[in-house]
């Protein structure tokens, strides 16, 4: 790299570490690792691939499954633990590789992992969040990949998420966090 | 053989949950969506309006609440020990049990 380049890497560092904006942001669900490098729009498609190699997943996993969630919270099936569980434990390795090998993204930019703060959004959201996904049996994810297995009433659903979370951001401030 | 186009074969859901679900007159358990719940008729009755519109409700007010869902929180936050996503996942979680287990049974039964 050079000089200049590093030195420009190395106040984006800090800028990550010391950025008081990023509650703000995590509130907002905006990204807090974006990349500062411009591109034009479709170099935006291969996020088109990758989410929709991730809704195959979801789909074949049967993860998307108003039963299989049931039988989660019932503990009635290891199934969805089973995913989960591994789910994780590829991303402990992923990370892991990340960090030891210093591995860049495609655009030779560092992979940065911002610390997250705890606020007690965690457990009332996560509360609220949980008695959702038990009626729906779907997160936010799978509910788009319900839509795609046929199933067009969830749309609603969707919609209703999506007002849910513009709801959540009029009331914010009254919350406690 | 691999197919991309929807799943071979059905969900082979547990026989505790068949029959639990065999009495609150869900008996189709071929699809990923019960058609026995989500469908656009069900949506104007006061169980289908719960699941649906109040459900999603929940899932997109919580998830930005709690500032991330299960692939925020519970996959890549645990993946990077990150304690408060461990807090927020351990609520994920007690929040669909007491739904699943306490709530749900009275909505499906009753209403």
């Amino acid at each position: 790299m050079e000089i200049k380049e590093i030195i420009k890497e190395h106040k984006h560092h800090q800028f990550l570490q010391e950025n008081k904006d990023f509650e703000v942001r995590s509130l907002d669900t905006m990204c807090v690792n974006e990349s500062e490098l411009k591109h034009p729009w479709w170099y935006n498609l291969k996020y088109l691939a990758a989410g929709a190699l991730f809704g195959i997943i979801l789909v074949k996993a049967e993860v998307i499954s108003w039963f299989r969630i049931q039988e989660m919270f019932r503990l009635q099936s290891f199934h969805m633990f089973g995913i989960i569980g591994s789910a994780v434990i590829v991303g402990m390795l992923s990370v892991w590789f990340i960090k030891k090998f210093n591995i860049k993204t495609i655009y030779g930019e560092p992979v940065e992992i911002p610390k997250k703060k705890f606020s007690k959004g965690q457990i009332y959201g996560g509360l609220i969040f949980g008695l959702g996904w038990a009626l729906t049996g779907a997160c936010p994810g799978p509910l788009f990949a319900q839509i795609g297995t046929g199933a067009s009433v969830i749309i609603v659903t969707l919609l209703s998420a999506i007002s849910g979370t513009w709801l959540y951001g009029l009331v914010r401030d009254k919350l406690p966090h | 053989m691999v197919s991309f186009s929807g799943n071979a074969e059905p969900v082979r859901i547990s026989p505790k949950l068949a029959t639990e679900l065999s009495g609150y007159g869900i008996t189709h358990f071929e699809s990923l969506v019960p058609v026995d719940l989500f469908t656009w008729q069900n949506l104007f009755t006061a169980k289908g309006f719960i699941m649906m519109a109040v459900g999603g409700f929940f899932v997109g007010f919580g998830t930005r609440y709690a500032g991330g869902c299960t692939s925020g929180h519970a996959i890549m936050g645990l993946s990077s020990f990150q304690w408060p996503s461990l807090v927020a996942t351990i609520s994920f979680m007690t929040g669909g049990f007491i739904m699943a287990n306490l709530i749900l049974p009275f909505i499906l039964k009753s209403l």
